[in-house]
């Protein structure tokens, strides 16, 4: 698959099916390839996991019990027990950006993750639906979120417009997060497995060590990062719902 | 753990021993999670703060300029408004950055995030 000597052709989108309709080009790519294959494995996970519930889990089952428990966990300490209802949402988010990391781990595989496309449409999304919780819950006083409280209204015309950038930084910090790390290892590890051919015999021992330890350092990130990006929509649903 | 209770009819006679088991066992996991995820999910890496901070910096600063452009675009005010939210945006970038560093973890806000406590312990159990 990869034959491209480039440390950044992995990352290049390949048209399997090619789909166009109108101007739209929705064709089926590599990268639609393995979010299916994410969708599949994370079903297949918690189906086959849960087939059979025992009163005593077997290993599937722990490991989907876990799963669950770890998000319903999280979303009690950060959101609170209205944010019962978004838990479908975040577990599937969480699912879906932690199998789509852990598919990117396997070598020739295709990381969509690492596309800032993939990962601003998802922050956009949570991002638009985050607001219209906000404006559902809280009407007009929505608005009170970009004026802190205790400050003189002398200051409003400075820090309105401050606060609206802030707010409107949320969806970019929180898709260029996740991109960059996947990007970023992705790279380094293409970078010094092709060290390790350069140099040789004599001194390519060293960068296979290092590309070793780059390989457990990215398993870790790829699950912190889907562990952030839960974590934030988390909080800033969490700022929807009891609004500062 | 939710799964326990669609299997409680099947009753047998070591499954209250299971049951008080299962509650001390609990109760541990009460005191000191299992998870011991941090709370706020701050990284606590140098790098990882470093790389945080000028993504919290970089972000607010790109969306200034881009409401300068639009809006410079719009109203024909070619460079000025461009510079003004250069500057907001930067402000913004700062004020980002300096709620992360007193402590918010990833909220945003002006009041620290104290995660809600008082939840109801039944919360563990929903949807199950």
């Amino acid at each position: 698959m990869a034959e491209g000597h480039s440390p950044l052709a992995q990352f290049e989108i390949k048209t399997l099916v090619p789909i166009h309709v109108g101007d739209l080009n929705l064709s089926f790519t590599n990268s639609s390839v393995f979010m299916v294959l994410t969708v599949l494995t994370v079903s297949a996970f918690l189906l086959i996991g849960m087939r059979r519930h025992a009163l005593v889990p077997g290993r599937w089952q722990s490991m989907a019990e876990l799963s669950y428990i770890f998000i319903a966990n999280l979303m009690k300490d950060t959101v609170g027990n209205e944010g019962r209802q978004y838990f479908p949402f975040i577990f599937t988010i969480f699912m879906f950006v932690l199998v789509g990391n852990l598919w990117g781990m396997i070598p020739y595989s295709f990381t969509f993750t690492s596309h800032i496309a993939v990962t601003f449409a998802m922050a956009l999304f949570i991002f638009i639906g985050v607001t219209l919780i906000a404006i559902a819950k809280h009407k007009l006083h929505f608005l009170s979120f970009f004026m802190p409280p205790g400050v003189p209204i002398v200051m409003a015309p400075l820090l309105v417009p401050i606060e609206i950038i802030s707010y409107l930084s949320r969806p970019i910090s929180l898709s260029v997060r996740l991109f960059a790390n996947m990007l970023a290892g992705h790279t380094l590890l293409k970078v010094f497995a092709g060290f390790i051919i350069s140099l040789g015999v004599a001194a390519g021992w060293l960068p296979l060590v290092f590309v070793v330890a780059l390989t457990g350092l990215e398993f870790v990130i790829a699950f912190l990062q889907a562990f952030v990006f839960t974590i934030l929509t988390c909080l800033y649903l969490n700022d929807a719902l009891h609004l500062h | 753990m939710a799964p326990v209770d669609d299997d409680r009819n099947q009753g047998s006679g070591d499954l209250d021993a299971f049951g008080r088991k299962l509650e001390e066992a609990r109760q541990r996991e009460s005191s000191g999670r299992i998870w011991n995820a941090p709370k706020d999910g701050a990284p606590k890496s140098a790098l990882g703060l470093a790389f945080r901070v000028s993504v919290e910096l970089v972000s607010a600063l790109a969306v200034g300029v881009a409401i300068g452009l639009g809006l410079d675009y719009m109203l024909g005010t070619k460079p000025w408004l461009l510079v003004a939210f250069i500057v907001l945006g930067f402000a913004a970038g700062v004020l980002n950055v300096y709620r992360m560093a007193a402590g918010y973890g990833y909220a945003v806000g002006y009041r620290k995030n104290e995660a809600p406590q008082s939840a109801p312990k039944e919360g563990e159990d929903r949807g199950g």
